[in-house]
């Protein structure tokens, strides 16, 4: 099944596909797929073909012209997507600002702000990291505790936030703190804006367990960020938060999705080489791991369709990351063991190949994003209705 | 190529499940399977002649709507919630298809306007005793004598064999597989219905002793037209699967949000909450897999066709099993009752998960077609 919108879209698909062709070349070429949504693997190439894609004017296309956007449609968005990840293009290092950040100014930001940050953006030339997470503010977002003072004309603010991704190549963090001390849960919380390239900054890399610096903890003493950075309004922050989630559980499916098909198609190409397709418990597992990425595909379509439509999405736009993630696991795990001895060994400094590291990086896709556990929770009160849990 | 669905196709939902509910609700279910010879006449014409369900997808030419496969699933997804007893899958997905795919047009002109109108109950028999789905499966034989083709042999496992006014066997002649029609009052035929553990979907044996039969299209050359159906019907039949999946994961998800255990209601304990949240996430996968090879159909793509098909019965039979039984535990000891519906449903999609072929048979057909 091919992404088909019609007479309309295709010129642009057309124009994308030939301009994909013309310069993913050379050293972009050859980090065709590196990298991923926690995947920080050949930042400074990855930041250049991000450059490259901007000159191009391919960031943003369905972001308004006087931002710096191409002022498309959802169809061009998807389409960009959809072709960019079958070109197999190295993952957009940018991608926190262009799908999470971008997309919660363009909503809610206000007039200066979006005219401030959104064209660095899409030039590149300023990088985000989203500070929610903290080490008691996890899964209970609402618990957050790091507090932002209203001084003169800014705000300061004091705290920690933890498992910031791509945290240490942040110019800038977008932070929920807690601005009315007095307040409990999800009342009292402000979004706001903050510079990185200040004393009461203090980010250090956290190592991931596949060896790899790719978020950080982030200190916060005294740090100082303007009163007109609060992006909504104060003591609505919640609110804010929970639009870039909605957000962030929508977005990448579609890019990931194909990721996982090559995926698929390598298992397979593997277990024929390995004579593994004669065994029968392996056979039934490689055949479930092609029905799951059709499936996933199929899925995704689903929504795209009735976005596209204009209808609000069905069930399956909620059920389908937590339906990736897992089977994603599966996958990986099928990978190594048919990989066997030899797929065990990795090269200097934990050097992990391809398949290594989407091994073990699957692990966090059940985590970030909304846990699988809470997913769970998610689908059972807010789409089948079922009694809350209890809360203090 | 639309993948959504459109305000009409909503509204033919709406439609067919309000009728289903007033026509098959749960006592008429289980009439319906005590009654081995069991399937409301008057039901079954009204669904002809009120929305049109049997001609739904028959072209107008020969009696029916022209709809496609898209609206024809969303019946089957609402006949499965319904567990709607009666001989429509077997009329639909088995019968009308196969006249559809076989070369005959005299056939199909002959033939499918009756079943459009609500007037022929019809199925295909395929299985022997063997129990298979394909082709090496079909032993019984055909033979041409002066005066007309003669059939000798036994099909069994025959949905609603005992009830079809009309049967579509498959045989072997010399020449090959082909397909013969048989009335139900044939001399030589003698038919009789099988006790069965779901009694919601019928079953019968069926004994040839040189019956005379018509043959359709031509001698030898049927196995791809009945390869066809099989494709179709399995993607029909994983749409009513997951309309069987869904009302099961509904009565669940009642259920949790009314029985107090420990002071609370059991839906807000994560152990039950997250079995709930577990049975959509497989159901929405299995709608995903139902629907591809509906759009398949209507996009007529052959390929695709093949591989949708295996896929949707390998995956969808698992998910309406797994589902209806989770159903049962959810409910706990009244969930093992005969009195509780939540049985029927279990039953059901056992006998479903098995219908065209397990999903074991069906993985290997899709392997097959994918090349590994
Ligand atoms: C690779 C990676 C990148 C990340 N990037 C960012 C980022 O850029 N910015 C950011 O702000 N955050 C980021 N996160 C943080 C992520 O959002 C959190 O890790 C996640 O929300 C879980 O919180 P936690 O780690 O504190 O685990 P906890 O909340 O402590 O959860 C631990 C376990 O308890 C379970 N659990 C918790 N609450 C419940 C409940 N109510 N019911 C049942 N089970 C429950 C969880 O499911 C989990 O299994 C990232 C995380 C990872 C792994």
């Amino acid at each position: 099944m091919e992404v088909d919108f019609g007479p309309a879209v295709r010129d642009f698909r057309d124009e994308l596909r030939d301009w994909l062709a013309d310069h993913l070349v050379g050293e972009f070429a050859d980090h065709r797929g590196v990298g991923g949504p926690t995947d920080g693997a050949a930042w400074e190439v990855r930041l250049a073909w991000d450059r490259e894609l901007s000159a191009g004017n391919w960031l943003g296309v369905g972001w308004p012209r006087e931002y710096g956007g191409r002022g498309l449609g959802l169809l061009e968005e998807i389409v960009f997507e959809y072709e960019y990840a079958r070109a197999n293009a190295p993952y957009r290092a940018t991608v926190n600002a262009l799908d999470l950040l971008g997309p919660m100014l363009l909503k809610v930001g206000g007039e200066t702000q979006k005219k401030r940050f959104l064209p660095p953006i899409l030039a590149v030339e300023e990088l985000w990291g989203q500070g929610f997470s903290e080490p008691g503010a996890g899964s209970d977002l609402a618990s957050v505790r790091t507090r932002a003072d209203r001084d003169g004309d800014s705000w300061v603010v004091n705290g920690q936030k933890v498992w910031t991704s791509f945290g240490m190549h942040a110019d800038w963090l977008y932070v929920l703190t807690r601005t009315d001390p007095q307040s409990v849960r999800h009342k009292g919380l402000t979004m706001l804006l903050l510079p990185t390239d200040q004393p009461g900054v203090e980010i250090r890399p956290i190592r991931n367990l596949a060896g790899q610096d790719e978020f950080a903890e982030v200190f916060l003493s005294d740090a100082r960020t303007g009163a007109d950075m609060v992006v909504g309004e104060v003591g609505q922050g919640w609110r804010t938060a929970m639009a870039t989630l909605g957000i962030e559980r929508g977005t990448t499916l579609l890019p990931q999705q194909l990721t996982f098909e090559r995926e698929a198609e390598a298992v397979i190409d593997l277990a024929r080489d390995r004579g593994a397709l004669d065994d029968p418990m392996l056979r039934r597992r490689i055949v479930d791991a092609w029905i799951s990425v059709r499936i996933m595909r199929t899925t995704n379509l689903r929504t795209l369709a009735e976005l596209t439509a204009g209808r609000t999405p069905g069930a399956q736009a909620t059920t389908a990351k937590l339906y990736a993630s897992t089977r994603h696991q599966q996958l990986g795990q099928l990978a190594t063991e048919l990989a066997g001895p030899a797929g065990q060994v990795v090269g200097e400094d934990y050097g992990l190949d391809t398949r290594q590291r989407s091994f073990l990086l699957a692990l966090a896709e059940t985590i970030y994003g909304g846990s699988s556990e809470i997913q769970r929770n998610i689908i059972g009160e807010q789409l089948l209705g079922l009694p809350k849990e209890p809360r203090p | 190529m639309d993948l959504t669905f459109s305000e009409e196709q909503d509204e033919l939902r709406k439609v067919v499940r309000s009728f289903l509910a007033k026509h098959s609700d749960e006592a008429d279910v289980r009439r319906l399977a005590a009654d081995p010879h069991g399937y409301d006449g008057v039901v079954w014409r009204r669904m002809a002649t009120e929305l049109g369900l049997q001609g739904l997808a028959v072209p107008e030419e020969y009696g029916g709507f022209g709809f496609g496969y898209v609206d024809l699933g969303i019946v089957f997804e609402e006949a499965g919630r319904a567990l709607l007893g009666g001989p429509y899958f077997a009329t639909v997905a088995l019968a009308a298809e196969a006249l559809l795919r076989c070369d005959d047009a005299q056939a199909r002109r002959d033939l499918l306007p009756g079943i459009a109108a609500g007037e022929t109950v019809a199925t295909l028999a395929l299985t022997e005793e063997s129990g298979r789905w394909d082709e090496p499966g079909i032993r019984l034989t055909a033979h041409d004598r002066a005066g007309g083709w003669r059939l000798t042999g036994a099909k069994t496992y025959v949905p609603d064999g005992h009830l079809a006014d009309l049967l579509l066997v498959a045989a072997r002649t010399l020449g090959g597989i082909s397909l013969f029609a048989v009335e139900a009052d044939a001399p030589g035929l003698a038919r009789t219905p099988l006790p069965t553990l779901d009694q919601t979907r019928k079953q019968a044996r069926l004994e040839f002793t040189d019956t005379p039969a018509r043959l359709l299209g031509t001698e030898g050359t049927a196995w791809p037209a009945l390869e066809r159906t099989l494709a179709t019907a399995s993607v029909l039949l994983a749409a009513e699967q997951v309309g069987g999946a869904a009302a099961a994961l509904d009565a669940a998800v009642d259920y949790a949000g009314i029985r107090v255990q420990y002071g609370r209601p059991i839906g807000s304990f994560q152990g039950i909450k997250h079995k709930c949240a577990d049975m959509l996430v497989e159901i929405e996968s299995a709608r995903s897999a139902a629907y591809g090879g509906l759009w398949a159909l209507d996009a007529d793509d052959e390929a695709e066709i093949a591989i949708a098909a295996a896929l949707a019965q390998a995956f969808c039979s698992e998910t309406f099993t797994r589902v209806a039984a989770d159903n049962i535990q959810v409910h706990g000891g009244i969930g093992f009752t005969w009195e509780h519906p939540a049985h029927l449903y279990f039953k059901r999609a056992k006998s479903s998960e098995m219908l065209l072929g397990t999903p074991s048979y069906h993985r290997e057909l899709l392997a097959a077609r994918i090349g590994i």
